[in-house]
């Protein structure tokens, strides 16, 4: 859910819309927020299943430390979510083990 | 291709509270600072907290944390600070050089001074189902919420009555959330008085001597049980009770962010109070090897405003080492400093911090 007002820090002005391709789906997020941000507010909680055990795994430090939000990005496995930029267009999967190399999913990142 | 080696006089490692401030004081002393922090936003901790400071006048008591940030960058804007964001340290070698990764490529940084000022991160708790998706740190929830403006879910169980714990409480509450409780393995509240009241006023209940006992959930937390804890903290059996929730934060507090000390091998001391291991240093901030001084949460967990006061101090050690400053008036500008760290860390919640501290610097050379 997204905290639009705020009683210290006040109404928030969203940034530009912009969509992203999450498992197949469009999802709106804004831009420039970061993956994982947009992922909860869309009500995603689960972003990968771990190598050994095939365990769900979600955010845990929302800081690029932990490593827990990893996910498959334009077809590049353990990309942090939580410090990582939407792009408009950006396609993302639920990262399962270590994930696999994509590249024909690679968007073209030739930013203007 | 190999790059020529950039030279500069002061390099600062994290752009958070601590380190903006040593920058603003090296720089302002006339020493050429780059200023480095791996995230793309500078500030650190500070954009995220919006609740008010403690202290005196001299502190910015009553501002928030979010002010303070936005006064300190412009401070360094003026100063001349170099700031360079994206940037990761990923390691500190000999010569006083740093290894940057900046996007897809490395490059290395001389400097004749570096002052880490890397911070901590939050300490976890390991009990059955914490890896499930809604476990999260604190500091995480914070910064969903007031940086992100995203609330990561409505029923909220905190675990840890210390400021953060306490803090974060409030904060969810004003983002819309629901706090089902907060839980303290201690017997009595860790945190500052004001913000436990405040919560309570919400209609938060605060239960001591309670522990987490483990989250339950299909893909990720729908429940959370907890129980009595005896002064043991063992739990009591027959007390367990089960929370509905979606989101568990843990705030069980900070470790210092010491890794770059350890690769350049600086002296060591544990003390629990402090948060673990921490890097010796002498009254200006100095480790035990010449050129590397620390300051804020790294030198052992305290606050924002005493991070600034001893990154103002390493700043001006700095400035002072590098002929800068001369050593009339370093000597002058490092008492007031001294004097206002003195009166952050008195009262019963300082002097713990104060008597640690004292421990700190009596340790160089005997360990």
């Amino acid at each position: 859910m997204r905290v639009g007002d705020h009683p210290i820090l006040g109404k928030v002005e969203w940034g530009k819309k912009v969509t992203m391709i999450v498992d197949g789906h469009p999802v709106e997020a804004l831009e420039g927020e970061p993956i994982a941000t947009a992922l909860l507010a869309a009500g995603r909680r689960v972003f990968r299943y771990t190598t050994k055990l095939n365990e769900p795994r979600g955010v845990f430090c929302a800081l690029g430390r932990c490593t827990d939000c990893v996910m498959v990005v334009d077809g590049q496995p353990n990309v942090r979510t939580c410090v990582t930029p939407v792009r408009d267009g950006m396609v993302i999967e639920t990262q399962v083990g270590l994930g696999q190399w994509c590249y024909s999913k690679k968007a073209d990142k030739k930013d203007g | 291709m190999v790059e020529p080696m950039n030279k500069v006089k002061v390099a600062v490692v994290g752009a958070g509270a601590a380190g903006i401030s040593a920058s603003i004081e090296a720089a302002r002393a006339g020493a050429k600072v780059v200023l480095i922090d791996e995230n793309e936003r500078p500030g650190g901790q500070l954009f995220k907290q919006i609740h008010k400071f403690f202290g005196s006048e001299a502190h910015r008591a009553g501002i928030r944390g979010i002010q303070i940030g936005t006064d300190l960058l412009e401070q360094a804007k003026e100063a001349g600070v170099q700031i360079r964001l994206n940037t990761v340290v990923y390691g500190l070698f000999a010569e006083k050089c740093l290894g940057l990764m900046c996007g897809d490529h490395t490059e290395e940084l001389q400097a004749d001074v570096i002052i880490l000022a890397t911070g901590a991160s939050e300490n976890t708790l390991a009990f059955p189902g914490w890896t499930l998706p809604g476990v999260m740190g604190a500091g995480a929830a914070q910064t969903l919420i007031n940086i992100h403006r995203t609330l990561p879910g409505d029923r909220v169980l905190m675990v840890g009555a210390g400021n953060v714990g306490l803090i974060v409480s409030y904060q969810l509450l004003q983002a819309g959330a629901e706090v089902v409780a907060s839980v303290e393995g201690l017997p009595y509240i860790g945190g500052y008085g004001v913000h436990a009241s405040k919560i309570r006023r919400a209609g938060v209940p605060i239960l001591l001597s309670h522990t987490v006992l483990r989250a339950e959930g299909h893909e990720s937390v729908e429940r959370a049980v907890i129980s009595q804890v005896d002064k043991n903290w063992v739990p009591l059996q027959g007390t367990e009770k089960t929370l509905e929730i979606d989101t568990l934060c843990l705030a069980v507090g900070l470790s210092p962010l010491a890794e770059l000390a350890w690769m350049a091998g600086c002296q060591f001391i544990h003390i629990s109070p402090m948060g673990g291991w921490i890097p010796v240093h002498d009254e200006n901030m100095q480790t035990t090897l010449p050129g590397i001084y620390v300051a804020g949460d790294l030198t052992g967990i305290e606050e924002a405003s005493t991070a600034m006061e001893e990154g103002r101090l390493a700043g001006l050690a700095a400035a002072e080492a590098l002929g800068c400053l001369s050593f009339e008036e370093g000597a002058m500008k490092k008492a007031e400093v001294r004097e206002r760290l003195e009166t952050l860390r008195i009262g019963s919640f300082g002097k713990g911090r104060s008597l640690a501290k004292k421990q700190i610097l009596e340790s160089r050379g005997t360990v």
